[in-house]
């Protein structure tokens, strides 16, 4: 709720493309960043005489992303022609679905600000993308058709989103699901998932829903909750001067970071829909949508449950262990190979996401990494086993943490394991007193005025007696026990 | 007139199997009758000489290898996709397109043996009943050149009528193959929806939309229906099942055919000589034995109704695309609305602007329902009512156009009037059966009559013998060899 007592009502469309191998109603490649017009056909084209041939992939992708967002699958669904005119559509009109949507009435949940949320999904149906406007070139513009035809499915979900945050935080969570069904890539920079919101606001307390616009346009997750600020504060100034809202489509311009006009009630389209004569109304038996339901992975959300619950870990470890299913799949490798579990959250969030951001340099030698292509392939640097190897040394105290993290770089780069890394280059912490005092003599010979300093009440100074022995043991000594074993000699 | 010209489909096999003729004398026969009529007809929008005469030597070469078309002259309405050929629709915003690829028929003739004569005219996007909407040129009627050949396959139905081609391919929305069949004497078959392909036809309203042929006689009628016919991948529309065996029953004659005529025949508006053969073909059949009954043929009135309405609205939105953005006729220069506005307006002709408009008014919101959404319940009313005569008949026997061939601009200046030549044949367009128009008789006038057959769906083999058994009882080839052979009034 804002400040000013009024609270937004947005509901999010949400386009997704489909990884199918082809597109949806020909054979030609759905793949992004091929020469202009070079992944085209009759059909795609829209050419006088050709017919649309529905792909099967596509609509076994949408039906599993209404299985995982809990929707009901109709067993009859129809295609409708959606009619505009527009260069990038070769047809001037978009084979979509209208009033028989493919799947209706599901929800999906996330967890915002330590609360559960739950947001309705009306639909979700299938379409076909359409091509994309050239418009700098040489003054004129020019289209390329390769998009043309690319399968997508368009979420649709109730307006029950209150917050721009919630907003971007349901976008996270379409995206996690669309990523763990290995259905779209999710990549928001290339246009795999795209979003247009509509937003009303209206006075707290009060059931009566505003007059809602539409923003276009939203491509990042950044510029859903930017664009989505901009429009409550335009509305909510509005009305606190007493205005009225007109139903308008506004465009976000992520360059100048503002909204633009595109058009107002009076342009509204009459899409003119009727039934897609070219395609018979889509069947999908019972038995096939079982099939599919029982295809579907542990979904992320349930996951992240689980892990919390079996493992132990917090919240916050769970949802990022579980932002990606490869990550999640490595967590449980690692964990499952005996690393304590909250080590192996720590080191994975921490070294092993660091070293993967650390790009491609980084050699891969170990032939047990976790490798598969793809967009959803998760290519951990070091096989689940070695990380649980190391990370059971530092539980035993057998290696200092420091001396651990110089362990994994050097694992990652020569594919050793553990041991055989902290042997050799020395690693392993030296908890032997005997050892220990040696190095803490030889520092305090070394330092007698720190010494009489802390003799004389300045304990302060223990930190620099325990660094200067773990300097001298190049990083190998117990840190805790160095500590005890100072304090004792120091007579304190 | 040469006696290669008389030769049906199965008899040009037999002689090209015995080895007694060529086919590059039989298409070089063809040619040359084209030389002679097209002048006066002008039934074709493209002739390929060279590309016929090339086939015929490559067929020659390889010699009769049982292909159901070997060596069979066909011409192709001119909305059929042709590869590297122009298809053009008879429109301007069409003229110089060329699809780069072939239709599915035209691809299953070619792969049948036949040779590909020519493309025919008609009327802009199928949009007519006279041919005369076509933006390029008015084709005649073989049988008095004053008059229309009909539509819109009327370049097809001419061309097989004045012998320019052993058979033709048109297509049939409202009754587009049938009509101008009728009109010019020919046989003409409109199999059940999605029996025939079409991919690679330019659509005008594909829920009814069928491609079929036009031949002299039904035999042949057959033959080219069994060569383009069966499911094709590329057609999510077409009957999920291979053509079956057309003319499997061809001879078994009408005895056994459980025959219907549509009561009333004195309600429906219709020129005398059409009502005269009607009623004389069933005294004839029932001389014969065969007892027509009569019954309530349902939705007459309202078929043609909710067809212009379900039609036009396909073809508003079919009809999109030509846009000048892509291919075909641009014109403006600046901005995209005007280019969109005067491509559009200057690229299609009166009738397709009229029926555009229409299209678009009955989908528009608040319009879908009163319009659009009736005409689909009536449509499905009228199909659950011919259901209902097909439990019981095998056969409606009823004309195929209430008059014979009207003459050139007599109707140009009254749509509605047009529109009405399609009465008898869109039932079977609006409730996807299949339907035939047999030349029956002549008018008083000279003019042919067609007799048109519905059968049930899928039963295209009962409607093919019951219309071989009509055939037999009109004998109209032998009585009138018309302009095929020579007669008529071929300038």
């Amino acid at each position: 709720m804002n400040e000013r007592g009024y609270e937004a009502v947005i509901g999010l469309e949400v386009h997704a493309q489909l990884v199918t191998a082809t597109k949806i109603f020909c054979g030609c490649p759905a793949v992004y960043g091929a020469d202009p017009n070079t992944l085209v056909c009759p059909v795609c084209l829209g050419l006088p005489g050709a017919l649309p041939v529905l792909n099967r992939e596509a609509v076994a992708m949408a039906v599993r992303m209404g299985l995982a967002t809990g929707c009901r699958v109709a067993g009859l669904s129809v295609f409708a022609r959606k009619n505009y005119f527009y260069p990038d559509c070769p047809k001037n009109y978009q084979i979509s679905m209208y009033d028989r949507p493919l799947c209706e009435d599901g929800f999906v949940e996330f967890e915002l600000g330590g609360e559960w949320r739950r947001v309705g999904i009306e639909r979700i149906h299938l379409e076909e993308d359409a091509g994309k406007l050239l418009h700098d070139a040489g003054g004129g513009s020019l289209v390329d058709f390769n998009r043309c035809g690319v399968p997508l499915i368009e979420i649709v979900s109730r307006p029950e989103i209150r917050s721009p945050e919630e907003a971007s935080t349901y976008l996270v969570t379409l995206r996690r699901i669309l990523r763990y069904l290995e259905i779209c890539d999710g990549n928001m920079e290339e246009g795999s998932l795209r979003c247009d919101v509509n937003v009303s606001v209206r006075r707290a307390g009060e059931t009566a829903l505003g007059t809602k616009t539409e923003i276009k346009n939203l491509n990042s997750f950044r510029a859903v909750d930017m664009g989505i600020r901009w429009e409550m504060d335009r509305q909510i100034e509005t009305l606190s001067k007493g205005g009225r809202i007109e139903q308008v489509t506004n465009l976000w311009d992520a360059a100048s970071k503002r909204l633009v006009e595109m058009r107002s009630k009076e342009q509204a389209h009459d899409y003119r829909y009727f039934p897609e004569p070219d395609l018979r109304p889509l069947e999908v038996a019972a038995e096939w949508i079982e099939a599919l339901r029982r295809s579907l992975p542990e979904l992320p959300v349930d996951r992240e449950r689980r892990l919390r619950r079996h493992y132990g870990i917090p919240p916050y470890d769970a949802s990022v262990l579980c932002g990606e299913k490869g990550l999640a799949d490595y967590f449980e490798a690692v964990a499952g190979a005996g690393a304590d579990a909250k080590l192996a959250a720590n080191w994975i969030m921490r070294e092993v996401l660091e070293e993967m951001k650390s790009g491609p340099a980084a050699p891969r030698s170990d032939p047990g990494a976790v490798s598969s292509a793809g967009p959803f392939g998760f290519e951990a640097p070091l096989d689940p086993s070695r990380l649980a190897g190391l990370i059971a040394l530092v539980k035993k105290n057998a290696v200092s943490g420091s001396a651990a993290r110089d362990a994994f770089k050097e694992m990652v780069r020569s594919g050793e394991t553990a041991e055989t890394v902290v042997a050799r280059l020395g690693l392993a912490q030296e908890s032997d007193s005997a050892a220990l005092e040696k190095w803490i003599d030889e520092v305090i010979a070394e330092n007698p005025d720190e010494a009489a300093r802390y003799r004389a009440g300045k304990t302060a100074l223990l930190g620099f007696f325990v660094g200067q022995v773990m300097k001298k043991s190049r990083g190998t000594a117990n840190p805790k026990l160095t500590g005890e074993l100072v304090r004792v000699k120091l007579g304190t | 007139m040469s006696d290669i010209l008389r030769y049906s489909i199965d008899e040009l096999s037999a002689l090209y199997r015995a080895k007694k003729l060529a086919v590059r004398d039989v298409v070089d026969a063809y040619l040359a009758r084209i030389d002679e009529a097209e002048p006066s007809i002008k039934a074709f929008l493209a002739v390929f000489p060279d590309e016929a005469r090339a086939r015929a030597a490559e067929l020659d070469e390889r010699g009769h290898d049982g292909s159901i078309l070997y060596g069979v002259p066909v011409a192709v309405k001119d909305n059929i996709c042709t590869r590297g050929a122009a298809t053009t629709c008879a429109s301007k915003i069409l003229e110089r397109y060329r699809p780069p690829y072939d239709a599915t028929v035209v691809e299953r003739l070619r792969l049948s043996g036949a040779v590909i004569l020519g493309k025919t005219n008609l009327d802009e996007f199928a949009m007519g009943s006279s041919c005369e909407n076509s933006a390029f040129q008015a084709t005649r009627n073989p049988w008095d050149t004053e008059r229309a050949p009909g539509g819109s396959s009327g370049g097809s139905a001419a061309a097989v009528a004045s012998g320019m081609a052993l058979a033709a391919l048109g297509s049939d929305t409202g009754g587009s193959i049938r009509q101008p069949a009728a009109l010019c004497g020919v046989a003409g078959l409109k199999g059940t929806y999605g029996r025939v392909s079409r991919y690679g036809l330019v659509a005008f309203a594909s829920s009814l939309d069928q491609i079929g042929p036009l031949a002299r006689g039904v035999r042949d009628a057959a033959r080219v229906m069994e060569a383009i016919a069966g499911h094709d991948p590329n057609d999510a529309t077409t009957i999920p099942e291979p053509a079956p065996a057309l003319s499997a029953d061809l001879d078994k004659g009408l005895d056994g055919l459980r025959l219907a005529v549509p009561a009333g025949l004195d309600r429906w508006r219709m020129d005398e000589p059409v009502r005269e053969i009607v009623l004389q073909t069933v005294a004839r059949l029932a001389e014969e034995g065969m007892k027509p009954e009569t019954v309530e043929l349902p939705g007459m009135e309202t078929s043609i109704a909710s067809y212009y309405v379900l039609a036009n609205a396909e073809a508003s939105s079919n009809l999109a695309r030509y846009d000048g953005v892509k291919y075909g006729y641009r014109a403006g220069s600046g901005a995209l609305a005007e280019m969109y506005e005067r491509t559009r307006g200057e690229g299609f002709g009166e009738e397709v602007k009229r029926r555009i408009l229409l299209g678009t008014y009955v989908l528009s919101s608040g319009y879908y329902d009163a319009y659009y959404g009736k005409a689909q319940r009536v449509q499905a009313l009228i199909r659950e009512q011919f259901r209902a005569v097909f439990r019981k008949f095998d056969l409606v026997m009823l004309p195929t156009s209430p008059t014979p061939a009207f003459r050139l601009g007599e109707r140009l200046a009254d749509p509605i009037a047009m529109y009405l030549s399609d009465i008898f044949t869109t039932p079977a367009n609006i409730a996807g059966f299949p339907a035939i128009s047999v030349p029956a008789g002549l008018s008083p006038d000279g003019l042919p009559i067609g007799m048109q057959l519905f059968a049930g769906w899928g039963r295209e083999s009962v409607l093919l013998r019951g219309a071989c058994g009509l055939e037999r009882v009109f004998r109209f080839r032998e009585r009138f060899p018309g302009p095929a052979a020579g007669g008529g009034r071929l300038s």
